[in-house]
């Protein structure tokens, strides 16, 4: 039987597709540019966090510390540039940010690998501890005066529009660019390679001589480091630094990553298929938001639109025929 | 005179107080196949440890390779230049990765930030496969290959590597009759490409098929190398365990009384009319090739799944399984061809391990377990089926594999069945474990259980086996005993 072969990313765009057109057809105003270049506006950050978290999963492990991380690097950032730096400008400012936040993913690989600990529990605890120190030493307060140059948008696009105009800010090109540099190295190097060769079998791949410290600190440090651009630009979207601002977005971050094919057994994933994850629930958000649902609805079905992709990608499994493998069969 | 791929002399290995290998001297000749034998625990994996470089070997030995001077220790650096690669029975491979990828790993560990194109692995894999010319394509992932098509890709991949000298750990542990013989082809190909292997398996009857010579090993100590020319599996079982193996068929014991009648029983798509009568204190051979639908039958036997048509009748009496629960319940009990995964929880108990399937039994009448209890039952069986466990707390999988057999057994015996289906029950055991698990069969059969033995190799059938019921294609093809048929026939009926 000839089989479409679209894998999880071409069955992801194509329900996106469906939805978008269903979302055109019933509201007015889902179709538009504006609508769609604030959905990537608003998605950017989440988008960062996925190609990040991504790279963990595929190497077999899990991070749930690093959207508290970004918080801490948004304070830490912010402190050292306005007490010692003089405000700073984009350049130092982003890579401090991806500095401090490598070195926050760093301590969890450091733990993972010289411990032995699993993953989960290490960033139980870093996620505790990393929220802990931060509400400690901030007191809880927000920092509301942000240097000039993070405070003011930065326009790419600009296009006229129904209503003033649609205009795709700074922080959809520096998705893109995290986007572009994680798929490059995931699919294009014998690193990234070897970081799925690591998270589909470690035995197999520490035999073959992988420098598994290695992929601990690249899978985690470089997650730490989309979190600290991600946290950056979370602070230049909301022209504020709050510290509990991002707590609380990793599970569904994860959840959208998931969605997206990467699996918690490692092996598995792919950028374009986080990112696509991520798009997806945005999608449906938006969606429900101008069918004017309330937005409690809105947990209730990203948890059925996961039960429901899990289930599905399971129905292999599933089906009798396919517990012999396909070429045994006659 | 052949020339020589590796010689080594002298070479000892100790651990903590034991000396695992004692002044062993191991040659192997260029593009030959030279067997590896031995029991469990002889030294055989410390030694090929020690020739890949992964353990030093103690001070006094020496390697040498064809023309290079001698060295004292291989180092895992000289073992990558030097050629030699030991696929492991796991082994090893990537199943989310395709082959391609899993073929030319190692150059992705090499040479970690090159950047790489897909096109060009896939070609490099080709060149592989088509050298070797096995029937793989280089895009599907290897987890979606049987284990035999996986031994291929982990073939091509060391060869890909440059291998000269490769070691090869149980590669027919898990493959069937046919997928034996591609492999033991491919060997041979690989000999005549001036690759030396060597060949480490249980199954004596293929090492002496494929292999020109064989390296014994016993306690930590070399026996001899022999030709394989004029050796026989007798002989070489005697020279891997130091003692004397019966070799000839169990003498049927008369059994009239019948304990489980299967009158055309038929599952659509995996056997069909199948009609036998298994007698009390019987044991029944119930062989063919994998496929043939011996595990399907065993699995409706035990109530897993349901048949279609027909009917089975247990001492008489009409039987209709729903569940295994049913069937325990009904005194059949079965020990599945994956024990060491299925069917032991390998971070348990000894204990809690050989009383799982009795627990409900064990809590009455209070309602609560009582370890002494347990502890009566685990030391019943461990003593019966003479298992060596130092303590009975301790998790099973610190036993050896043949000890941990014995507790899947005790596990199943202690459910007191009438009728016992064992499938492959020896499969990666070695020939002294095998002779004991024989053992144990043979005198529950006498004390009256009725065992189905389900196997693939001719040779432990023939031996163990009242009768025998040969499937093919779902369908009883022969039925026959041992004692009024030879070995290599009754091989041949299998394979026909």
């Amino acid at each position: 039987m000839p089989r479409l072969h679209l894998g999880t990313e071409g069955v992801l765009a194509a329900i996106i597709v469906v939805l978008c057109i269903v979302l055109g057809l019933t509201t007015d105003t889902f179709l538009t540019t504006q609508n769609l270049f604030d959905l990537l506006n608003n998605q950017s950050v989440n988008m960062i966090f996925a190609v990040g978290l991504v790279v963990v999963l595929i190497a077999g492990g899990i991070d749930i510390s690093f959207a508290v991380a970004a918080s801490v690097v948004q304070y830490v950032v912010m402190t050292l540039l306005i007490d010692h730096m003089g405000g700073g400008n984009w350049l130092i400012g982003i890579l401090l940010s991806m500095a401090v936040g490598s070195l926050l993913g760093l301590v969890n690989a450091f733990l993972i690998h010289r411990f032995r600990i699993v993953s989960i529990i290490v960033t139980i605890g870093t996620f505790n501890l990393y929220f802990g120190l931060l509400m400690v030493f901030t007191g809880g307060v927000s920092i509301y005066d942000i240097p000039d140059w993070l405070y003011y948008s930065v326009p790419l696009i600009d296009l006229p529009a129904a209503r003033g105009s649609a205009t795709l800010y700074l922080p959809v090109a520096v998705m893109a660019a995290m986007s572009l540099a994680t798929g490059f190295i995931l699919t294009r190097t014998g690193f990234g390679r070897a970081i799925y060769g690591f998270g589909s079998s470690p035995e197999a791949a520490r035999r073959s001589g992988v420098r598994v410290g290695l992929i601990h600190a690249f899978a985690y440090g470089w997650l730490g480091l989309c979190a600290g651009v991600a946290g950056l630009m979370q602070a230049h979207i909301v022209q504020e630094v709050v510290p509990n601002a991002l707590i609380g977005q990793e599970l569904p971050i994860l959840a959208a990553v998931v969605l997206g094919g990467a699996t918690l057994g490692g092996g598995r994933g792919s950028v374009t298929g986080a990112l696509l994850g991520v798009l997806l629930l945005a999608v449906v958000q938006n969606g429900l938001n101008l069918l004017g649902v309330t937005p409690y609805a809105f947990r209730m079905i990203v948890g059925f639109i996961i039960l429901v992709a899990i289930t599905c990608s399971n129905l292999d499994k599933l089906l009798p025929r396919r517990a012999i493998p396909k070429e045994a069969r006659p | 005179m052949d020339d020589i791929a590796l010689r080594a002399e002298g070479v000892s290995k100790v651990f903590g107080q034991s000396r695992v290998l004692d002044d062993v001297s191991f040659e192997l000749r260029r593009g030959e196949v030279l067997c590896l034998a031995g029991e469990n625990g002889c030294g055989k994996s410390t030694l090929i440890k020690i020739l890949n470089g992964v353990y030093t070997p103690e001070a006094g030995a020496t390697f040498s390779f064809g023309n290079a001077t001698a060295v004292s220790r291989i180092t895992p650096h000289d073992a990558r230049a030097l050629g030699i690669h030991v696929i492991w029975q796991d082994l090893a491979l990537f199943p989310h990765l395709s082959v391609a990828e899993n073929i030319v790993f190692d150059d992705y560990v090499a040479s970690p930030w090159r950047p790489l194109s897909r096109r060009a692995a896939r070609r490099a894999a080709r060149e592989v496969i088509e050298r070797l010319g096995v029937p793989l394509d280089p895009d599907t992932r290897v987890e979606d290959l049987s284990i035999a098509r996986r031994q291929l890709v982990a073939i091509c991949r060391v060869l890909r590597a440059g291998a000269r000298i490769v070691f090869m750990d149980e590669p027919t542990a898990s493959l069937t009759r046919n997928e034996v013989q591609t492999l033991l082809e491919i060997t041979r190909s690989l000999s005549a490409q001036g690759i030396s292997i060597v060949f480490v398996s249980h199954r004596l009857s293929e090492v002496l098929a494929v292999c020109q010579r064989v390296t014994v090993l016993r306690n930590g100590a070399l026996v001899g190398t022999y030709s394989t020319e004029g050796m026989t599996q007798t002989r070489l079982s005697q020279l891997m365990t130091g003692h004397e193996l019966a070799l000839t068929p169990r003498e049927p014991n008369g059994a009239v009384e019948p304990v489980l009648e299967l009158r055309n029983l038929s599952r659509t798509g995996e056997f069909e009319n199948v009609s036998l009568t298994l007698h009390r204190g019987e044991i029944l051979g119930l062989t063919g090739l994998l496929g043939a639908g011996r595990t399907e039958l065993a699995h409706v036997l035990f109530g897993m799944t349901r048949p279609t048509g027909g009917e089975l009748l247990k001492n008489g009496k009409p039987l209709t399984l729903r569940s295994n629960r049913d069937a325990i319940r009904h005194g059949i009990a079965y020990v599945s061809e994956d024990r060491l995964n299925l069917g032991l929880v390998q971070n348990q108990s000894i204990i809690m391990n050989t009383a799982v399937t009795v627990l409900d039994e064990l809590e009455k009448p209070r309602g609560f377990l009582s370890p002494r209890r347990l502890r009566e039952l685990t030391t019943e069986w461990i003593q019966r089926l003479g298992t060596k466990v130092n303590d009975a707390e301790l998790a099973v999988s610190s036993l050896s594999g043949g000890n941990q057999q014995r507790i899947v057994l005790a596990k199943w015996l202690a459910t007191k069945p009438d009728v016992l289906i064992l499938d492959c029950p020896t499969v990666g055991v070695d020939v002294g474990a095998k002779a004991g698990i024989f053992d144990i069969i043979r005198t529950l059969a006498d004390q009256g259980m009725s065992i189905i033995l389900i196997s693939d190799e001719a040779s432990e059938i023939w031996m163990n086996s009242d009768r025998v019921v040969v499937l093919k294609a779902g369908r009883i093809s022969r039925e026959l005993t041992p004692t009024t048929t030879t070995e290599a026939s009754l091989e041949e009926i299998i394979n026909a």
